[in-house]
């Protein structure tokens, strides 16, 4: 197996959870209600675990650089994060309905590396599975409660829904470079597989809250984050997380 | 000093090594050891934490390796094991009545898959009662689920079952 190949993934991966962890830990102090509060304060500390392990990976597998460096020394263009999750968090509307997408996105990735050919991810898909689990229970639960709640939390579920579905397509940008040996070494299914996999298991939950998911035909995927063409967004977001780790690179924490 | 005892001896001492969160819990308790070697004349010792992303984990390491080198007077070594992964029934049944007695409710035992209703109706450590609900699947720490018990009216946590 190609190195660069892996490597390419994993950064994907290990992108998109920092990011969406630093945008969950803006809701600490912040949130509608305290519980909610809670909840996304500790799923920014689970996404920040979960893209730190995967930069151990690169580092300690693949000849990567040290996970703290890596996180937070590197240029915006070098980082591979979907466009959805460097969106400013908004309202919560917004917040809550990217949580919702991009967990359940998370959920069909995870379970499908169980059978990688690439054993770290065998051993990572075991480990996030009982976490992503509480994420996605939490947000099925706040879709379904929002969206039967009054007219205007119904009307504010679904223009969310109707202005995060393309962007959370974009996260199953494949790689023009090294999809297809990805998958012919079984490190996973695709992004394509992922895709419809990840159809599968919002839908039911879109049903059930009477939301309407916009034909998928019509909607064009916000692709171009994974070769690091990135919104306006995640400059400021990186300045910011870097600030106090910039201050002195070399200090031992 | 014959290679069974000592191990048994390390056991011992790893009894003292409490939860940083939950003091009345050690790591023997929690499931957290997956293996203790000798090694020469040290002891190698493995763990795994109970979630990725716990902010305890190195003090734990840490605590491990100072708790049993001052009693057994030993050289060890602390490492993370990444064979193993913590699920809660690794929990010992001693374990969930200390945790009960301290206020928080057990995690229930996981059957198979896991699924999100096995939450609902956790019964109230304070007073007993299963007329509880689910208010939140996250609390004060990575490893509790926040519930509400309609007949004593208390809010209580409750150690995440985890699969």
């Amino acid at each position: 197996m190609n190195n660069a190949a892996l490597t390419d993934l994993i950064i994907k991966m290990a992108d998109d959870e920092l990011i969406q962890g630093h945008r969950n830990s803006e809701w600490t102090g912040l949130g509608p209600v305290m519980e909610e509060d809670i909840a996304f304060s500790s799923m920014a500390q689970d996404k920040i675990g979960h893209a730190w392990a995967l930069y151990r990976i690169l580092h300690e597998n693949l000849g990567g650089q040290d996970p703290d460096r890596f996180a937070f020394i590197r240029k915006e263009k070098a980082f591979k994060c979907s466009h959805l999750v460097e969106m400013p968090n908004g309202s919560y509307d917004f917040s809550l309905m990217r949580h919702f997408l991009f967990d359940h996105a998370e959920t069909v990735r995870y379970e499908s590396l169980r059978e990688s050919s690439f054993e770290p991810f065998q051993q990572l898909s075991r480990k996030f599975k009982g976490e992503l689990k509480y994420h996605t229970l939490h947000a099925n639960a706040f879709i379904m409660q929002l969206s039967q709640a009054n007219e205007e939390s119904y009307a504010r579920m679904q223009s969310a829904l109707n202005d995060t579905i393309a962007l959370a397509a974009g996260i199953f940008e494949p790689s023009a470079e090294y999809e297809e040996e990805l998958m012919a070494a079984g490190v996973y299914p695709g992004e394509a597989a992922l895709y419809h996999r990840w159809l599968d298991r919002i839908y039911p939950v879109l049903v059930k809250a009477s939301l309407n998911l916009p034909e998928m035909s019509t909607v064009t995927p916000v692709f171009g984050g994974r070769k690091g063409f990135h919104t306006a967004y995640l400059e400021p977001l990186l300045k910011e997380m870097g600030e106090v780790f910039n201050l002195d690179t070399e200090a031992n924490w | 000093m014959s290679q069974t005892i000592l191990i048994e001896e390390v056991f011992q001492s790893l009894e003292h090594v409490m939860d940083p969160e939950i003091p009345v819990l050690s790591v023997v308790d929690l499931g957290m050891i997956t293996g203790v070697d000798i090694e020469g004349e040290g002891v190698r010792i493995r763990m795994i934490p109970t979630f990725a992303a716990c902010p305890a984990v190195s003090y734990i390491q840490q605590n491990i390796r100072k708790t049993v080198e001052q009693e057994l007077g030993i050289a060890v070594t602390v490492e993370i094991d990444k064979e193993a992964h913590w699920h809660s029934n690794r929990m010992t049944d001693a374990a969930k009545e200390k945790l009960k007695n301290f206020g928080i409710a057990p995690p229930q035992v996981i059957e198979g898959e896991m699924r999100a209703e096995i939450m609902l109706e956790t019964p109230c450590p304070h007073c007993g009662s299963e007329q509880t609900y689910l208010r939140s699947p996250f609390g004060s720490t990575l490893c509790r689920a926040i519930h509400y018990c309609r007949s004593c009216g208390q809010v209580f946590e409750q150690f995440k079952p985890l699969e």
